[in-house]
């Protein structure tokens, strides 16, 4: 102890101090804050960007879930869209057939129809046609018989007998 | 890769210290008696251990006081301001005459003498000359000069590789860890997220000054800084007075007034708190100076038993313990480091402390 009293230098001391002192306060400004301060600024910035893809990261589920929920809505809806489009396809189809049979009965009554007046009327013609011919005939016939006085006797006869009979 | 290295480092080991060797056994006749050896290593290493006036690589002929290094500048404050170089002492064998004053070197100790250099003594062999203040730059100022420089530019180099990269470059990619170490697991958890910022600076500086300048200490310069006494009490000094001057209430309160005990050991417990304080950086002071201290002398103890053995087996042997010791060594040089800063920060952390229940 007594040694180390006698070694001990005031001067050594005195530098040591000094240039200790100058030392760190260049350091501190020069160094040390620009060290920490870069040091931290990176720590924060890499926290940051974690948490930023973290949330990146549970939005993407978020929207994920809303995809798949979507997809299920669409898909339902495309499901019931499906089934609402068969549903009046065959709906359609009935009613299209229904009225075409309405329409197709229609038409075969009017041509029916008009079949019967046709032949209402051709039967009228030919009757018609036939009562004239028969005037003609009969008047010919009649004509002829007529030319002898004997036969318009036995004519009257006949049609005075006929008109009895009726 | 490995091979070549080491077998350049094996080759220079080779050349520099056989060729001392030779050269002492040169110096050295075989008939000299082994108790002068003796006193010899003990005085080299205990010259050594002292600071020094010249910056002496290293000593060719002791008797002819041949040394191969430069001198360095005397500041003396004497009646007034005295700068002269320390060649006029010629490595302490003449008497510097200095504007009518004489000095001259005793024990590494610039003492006022006269003309003739006479040394009195007391009754305990002390010299009793007057000692003016010495404020020269020895080899250890020299060396805190290069250290502090050697900081200024790797610590201002690491900074600005921060600048347009967040991630260091160069020396910083090596220091980065360091410095994150000595935030995060000595600075944080001794003094708390929130004050930890104001005493950083100071926990980087001494951490890296005391490693560098130990690691330097066991170069072959052999310029041990640490180990001396005013280095460490510079050092502690500045961690007490940062403990003392950003102390808050409740460190103080403790200390005078230590809540929660009976009256009476508040007053027996005061003094002792207020030693405390002194004791703590003190232990910093002793602790660093004499780990170094002690690393020094058994190394050199066992290089000089080199010299003693002389033979085949015993010069190898204390090679290997050399060796091994310098590893120890360089192991040492980073734990006194690391426990200076480690206590520093345990202080500051007491110092800020908030009050919590007990």
């Amino acid at each position: 102890m007594d040694k180390l009293i006698e070694q001990f230098s005031f001067g050594l001391f005195f530098w040591q101090l000094f240039l200790f002192i100058g030392l760190l306060l260049l350091l501190r400004k020069f160094a040390w804050k620009p060290i920490l301060n870069a040091v931290e600024d990176r720590e924060s910035g890499i926290q940051d960007a974690l948490q930023a893809a973290e949330n990146a990261k549970k939005e993407m589920q978020n929207l994920q879930a809303d995809n798949d929920k979507l997809l299920k809505e669409a898909r339902a809806e495309r499901e019931a869209m499906l089934k609402e489009a068969r549903e009046i396809k065959d709906k359609m189809i009935s009613d299209s057939k229904e009225q075409a049979k309405v329409e197709a009965d229609k038409m075969i009554q009017q041509a029916q129809a008009v079949i019967e007046g046709e032949k209402k009327a051709a039967v009228a013609d030919i009757k018609n046609q036939v009562a004239n011919l028969s005037v003609e005939i009969a008047e010919k016939v009649i004509k002829e018989q007529l030319s002898n006085k004997d036969q318009q006797l036995k004519l009257v006869d006949d049609m005075l007998g006929d008109i009895k009979l009726n | 890769m490995q091979r070549p290295f080491y077998f350049k480092i094996c080759l220079v080991v080779v050349l520099f210290f056989g060729g001392s060797v030779l050269a002492k056994e040169d110096s050295h006749p075989v008939e000299e008696s082994k108790g002068s050896l003796k006193e010899e290593i003990k005085e080299f290493i205990g010259h050594h251990l002292l600071d020094s006036h010249d910056f002496t690589l290293y000593t060719i002929d002791e008797e002819k006081n041949e040394h191969v290094g430069f001198p360095l500048p005397v500041i003396l404050w004497d009646n007034g301001l005295k700068i002269f170089s320390s060649s006029k002492f010629h490595h302490g064998a003449s008497v510097a005459n200095v504007d009518g004053n004489y000095y001259a070197l005793y024990h590494g100790k610039i003492v006022k003498t006269d003309a003739e250099g006479t040394i009195n003594y007391d009754n305990h062999h002390h010299a009793t000359n007057e000692k003016p203040l010495d404020f020269s730059i020895t080899k250890n100022v020299v060396f805190i000069l290069l250290v502090a420089i050697l900081m200024f530019f790797m610590f201002t180099r690491m900074a600005k590789s921060y600048k347009n990269n967040p991630l260091p470059k160069g020396i910083g990619r090596l220091l980065e860890p360091v410095v994150l170490y000595i935030r995060d697991d000595i600075a944080i958890p001794n003094i708390g997220k929130k004050h930890y910022k104001r005493y950083m600076s100071y926990l980087l500086t001494v951490f890296f000054f005391i490693w560098i300048i130990n690691l330097l200490g066991l170069t072959p310069l052999g310029v041990n800084v640490t180990n001396n006494i005013a280095v460490t009490l510079a050092l502690a000094l500045l961690t007490y007075l940062i403990t003392t001057f950003t102390a808050n209430k409740n460190y103080w309160k403790h200390i005078f007034w230590m809540p929660d005990v009976p009256v009476f050991m508040k007053v027996v417990l005061a003094p002792i708190e207020l030693l405390g304080t002194i004791i703590k950086p003190f232990s910093l002071m002793i602790r660093l100076y004499a780990n170094i201290t002690a690393g020094h002398v058994v190394l050199m103890s066992i290089l000089g038993m080199m010299f003693i053995f002389k033979n085949w087996i015993g010069s190898p042997l204390s090679f290997g313990l050399a060796f091994a010791l310098s590893l120890l060594e360089l192991l040492v040089a980073a734990l006194q480091a690391y426990i200076f800063t480690m206590l520093s920060a345990l202080y500051f952390g007491s110092a800020v402390e908030e009050h919590h229940d007990h």
